[in-house]
């Protein structure tokens, strides 16, 4: 275990999460991608903060921050789930193209 | 190879493996469940690297977070249970490259960025300095994020809610039009409307 190894598990999960955000159709899923990036983050904070930052607080108060940051993603992604299905009985990307404009 | 060693290899290979399968699952419920292990395996690796309040924190957080998740998708999806084959993806070619890229973009900052070698001390306890942090030097921040989740909570709410104080919702509200100051694209009847309680389905 060294901060290379660290980040490199953390590059896999934000990979892996920005794959999904971009690929998914669901919201639910598509939510689930971004949950995984912000996995990601929270990781290389940490790593950094436990190997090169010679411990400073600062490095764990980035992490709640980020874990703040996934909360309120939840929440209001949900809260868009249920608007956007009420006006469109629609849970797919898709269903949007008419708010493009 | 140590015995962190080892819990670190298995945990991020863990940590990895169930991200990946929580976009590769027929069943929401399960994705949520991998995607629930993911983060549990996290937590162990952020324990492992001593950022002990954190590690813990995440547990609980992300049982909770990911109950209420599974709870929405048995609402909203019409596959919660995986009992059909289910791929619904767009785009997926450039998807799958973005992350690959993403992901070798990163790992090259890893391997070849040149950190500074400076260990937390081993004497550091991480609880006792992050409290001393949160409520001291950088209660700003902290508070600001609790403003900010007051400030979601009440947001959610009025986006969420059938009906506020004065009415529906979406009373009086009009689409936007298809060109400035043109009929919108749909008229449904926001015209014909004369109170009353309309069941909307479009």
């Amino acid at each position: 275990m060294s901060i290379i190894t660290v980040q490199i598990v953390a590059a896999a999960l934000i990979g892996i999460g920005l794959y999904g955000a971009l690929s998914q159709q669901s919201f639910v899923m598509l939510m689930m991608g971004l949950e995984l990036i912000l996995n990601g983050v929270m990781l290389a904070a940490v790593g950094f903060w436990a190997y090169s930052g010679t411990g400073i607080p600062e490095g764990q108060l980035l992490t709640i921050v980020v874990m703040a940051v996934m909360a309120i993603e939840m929440a209001l992604g949900f809260a868009l789930v249920v608007a956007v299905y009420r006006g469109k009985q629609a849970d797919m990307t898709e269903a949007l193209e008419g708010f493009k404009h | 190879m140590s015995f962190v060693d080892l819990i670190f290899l298995i945990c991020g290979a863990i940590a990895i493996f169930s991200g990946w399968r929580v976009f590769c699952t027929d069943s929401m419920v399960r994705a949520s469940f991998f995607l629930l292990i993911s983060f549990i395996a996290v937590g162990v690796i952020m324990l492992l690297l001593g950022a002990v309040y954190l590690g813990v924190a995440l547990f609980f957080m992300m049982a909770v977070e990911m109950m209420v998740m599974a709870l929405f998708m048995v609402m909203f999806m019409m596959n919660p249970a995986g009992l059909n084959p289910m791929k619904m993806v767009h785009q997926d070619k450039f998807a799958a490259l973005a992350g690959v890229v993403a992901f070798f973009a990163l790992s090259a900052v890893a391997v070849f960025g040149d950190f500074p070698d400076q260990p937390r001390p081993s004497d550091l306890d991480p609880v006792v300095t992050l409290g001393k942090e949160l409520l001291g030097d950088s209660m700003l921040v902290f508070e600001s994020a609790g403003v900010t989740l007051l400030a979601t909570m009440i947001g959610v709410v009025a986006m969420s809610s059938h009906r506020g104080r004065y009415g529906d919702a979406n009373a009086g509200s009009r689409p936007p039009g298809l060109e400035p100051g043109g009929m919108p694209a749909f008229s449904g009847d926001q015209e014909g409307s004369s109170g009353g309680h309309h069941h909307h389905h479009h």
